[in-house]
């Protein structure tokens, strides 16, 4: 049992150690913000892979394809197709116009204030309940691992991640991003190899035993490639192919507005880089799933399900660990639980950053202060200490709902609010001339109100599985064409707005040609 | 870094370089993103509305569900691969729009 620890140790040091350096290095908004643009293509791809592969993905993925098979794959599925939105549709237009948060792009030719106060409430909702999510996730998994309690766990995740954000900004974020997501290409493979290996390197023999699945022997074969096991109609009732379908869309259209992504993609020099960052992550993430495949799928056919209960609860956040201990040994299962950690680590740490940087550069700065600095540094300072009060609050938030909230729960409502308020505000900003603040206000609302009041009627949310008056657990299919539908008609039925046309061919100018863009700072 | 002169971004937008430059994006962007969403959402409409079809196995147990599934990292790494192609072609175009204002 003291393996982990050293390993956890390890690493940590060594993050701290960049964490340190990239504070040296720091100076001026562009660097605490941007990483001074000096990324390059390949690093942000990792980075943007590091951000992306969050515990719900390595340990929650693993977990729902060991108890449901081909169905949850779907999640493994949409995540990467998902990055098409992205580099089609966002990432360049974003990294032309805008300078450090979503809101920028949002506010170009729209009345600031308004625009600004949403989008950064917005972006602190989404983060918040990423944040939470890996933060439960943490102190479970911390909790199981080296047998501190919950509450322990938690806050001690919570303190490094502070220490990260508030002295390092986004340089360090952006390296232990980095770092972290080569540790967890490293452990997936080699897991999957341990998979490959004990079926003697045939697949045939591997989808034999996966179509026959029976955990270690330990119950009744089961065929896990066979879809239905979560979302058919035997087993969810006619409402249960369109929760899948509505889940599919919240994931494919989520991740084009998520704040955290996107604020990655002001790190690089210019759109050019950031195209290329989103190829280099989607190659990264794409062999991610895939693999998925074969520790998710592989795992029902070696643990037992008895391996993975505690107090007669199947944990199923730590089917990859348990898996790595099988396979692998208490070493493999000290690595694979020390990337587990680092995946959490990392992850909030850039959640950290782009709600604070949120806060700090929309809210703060340009709504409250009119877009002057008081005094130099002060946004930075309003940064840190932002960056401080969220990383409390998802503490305390985590603490309050104990160990057993579903992290992809939560996870999933945080795309789903993404793609209902972020996305068609973003769209309809670049690529409609008669958009206006009225629509952009509605839109941001309208999606981020409708898709948490769904969440809260869902089978998942407070009236419980039976009660439950909305019967989808994913809002997309009715949340995000809502949000288009408030933002377009908000538009439609308001005042014309001949500031807002007037810009729009300046805003189509930079967005397509990256006239005027926000260059990298020298350092 | 900085302009001398202040751009005339109208001029810029009304320049036929420029609109011919949009009308090739769009006519790459609109059709390929309408194709990406339509192969991926026939993914869980087919598996939820058709599951007798899906399961129906290819190759050893690795069902019609299975492979379609893969094909949509194929579809999405093409797309991207096919993207990065064209995208290059329209970063000379604009660079070609913008000469003399940067």
């Amino acid at each position: 049992m003291n393996t982990p620890l050293i390993m956890f140790l390890a690493f940590v040091g060594l993050t701290l150690l960049i964490t340190f350096w990239a504070a040296k290095k720091n100076t001026g908004a562009s660097a605490y913000f941007a990483a001074g643009r000096s990324i390059t293509g390949w690093q942000n791809g990792l980075a943007v892979a590091g951000d992306y592969m969050s515990a719900a993905s390595f340990l929650g993925i693993s977990g729902m394809i060991y108890v449901a098979g081909y169905d949850g794959f779907m999640y493994s599925v949409g995540f990467l197709v998902a990055y098409i939105t992205v580099l089609l549709i966002v990432a360049e237009p974003l990294r032309n116009a805008g300078k450090y948060t979503m809101a920028d792009l949002l506010a170009y030719r729209l009345k600031p204030r308004p625009v600004r106060a949403l989008a950064s409430l917005s972006t602190l909702v989404v983060s918040t309940f990423y944040m939470i999510a890996q933060m439960v996730g943490a102190g479970a998994i911390i909790k199981q691992l080296i047998g501190i309690p919950f509450e322990p766990a938690v806050i001690g995740v919570g303190l490094l991640m502070l220490v990260y954000v508030v002295f390092g900004g986004m340089l360090a974020t952006t390296w232990v991003q980095i770092i972290k997501a080569l540790l967890l290409m490293v452990g997936a493979i080699m897991l999957s190899y341990l998979v490959l290996k004990f079926h003697h390197f045939s697949f045939t023999e591997f989808f034999n035993a996966v179509a026959h699945a029976d955990y270690g022997g330990s119950a009744a074969p089961k065929n896990l490639m066979e879809p239905g096991l979560k979302f058919g109609v035997a087993v969810a009732g006619p409402w249960g192919p369109i929760d899948l379908i509505s889940l599919c869309l919240g994931l494919v259209l989520g991740t084009a507005g998520l704040p955290h992504i996107l604020v990655r993609f002001y790190t690089v020099p210019d759109a050019k880089t950031a195209r290329s960052s989103v190829v280099w992550a989607m190659a990264i993430i794409g062999l991610f799933y895939i693999m998925t495949t074969l520790f998710g799928f592989g795992a029902a056919t070696i643990i037992e399900k008895a391996q993975l209960t505690t107090d007669g609860k199947l944990d199923v956040n730590m089917v990859a660990p348990i898996l790595a201990k099988v396979l692998g040994g208490e070493f493999f299962f000290a690595f694979i639980s020390a990337v587990a950690f680092a995946t959490i680590l990392a992850v909030v740490a850039g959640l950290t950053m782009s709600a604070s940087a949120s806060f700090a550069h929309d809210f703060y700065s340009n709504v409250l202060h009119h877009g002057k600095e008081n005094r130099p540094g002060q946004e930075i300072r309003v940064a840190r200490i932002t960056a401080f009060c969220v990383g409390a609050a998802s503490i305390g938030f985590a603490i309050y709902l104990g160990p057993t909230v579903n992290a992809a729960f939560l996870v999933g409502l945080a795309f789903s609010v993404a793609a209902s308020a972020n996305l068609p505000v973003i769209v309809l900003s670049v690529f409609w001339k008669r958009f206006n603040t009225t629509g952009a206000v509605a839109g941001l609302a309208t999606g981020l109100v409708v898709s948490i009041v769904l969440i809260l009627l869902s089978p998942s949310g407070i009236y419980g599985k039976e009660g439950a008056p909305f019967p989808l657990s994913n809002p997309g299919i009715v949340s995000i064409p809502i949000g288009f539908l408030a933002a377009w008609l908000g538009t439609l039925l308001s005042a014309r707005d001949p500031e807002a046309e007037a810009k729009f061919a300046e805003l189509k100018v930079r967005a397509h040609t990256g006239l005027g863009s926000e260059k990298a700072t020298s350092h | 870094m900085s302009e001398k002169t202040p751009v005339n971004w109208e001029a810029l937008e009304a320049k036929p370089e420029f609109r011919a430059l949009l009308a090739q994006k769009k006519a790459f962007i609109l059709p390929a993103f309408i194709f990406c969403m339509l192969y991926y959402i026939a993914l869980p409409v087919l598996v939820g509305y058709f599951p007798e079809m899906m399961k129906q196995k290819v190759w050893g147990e690795v069902n019609v569900a299975y492979v379609f599934a893969l094909s949509q990292f194929i579809m999405a790494w093409v797309l991207a691969f096919l993207y990065v192609r064209v995208a290059a072609k329209w970063d000379k175009s604009a660079a070609a729009v913008i000469h003399g204002h940067d």
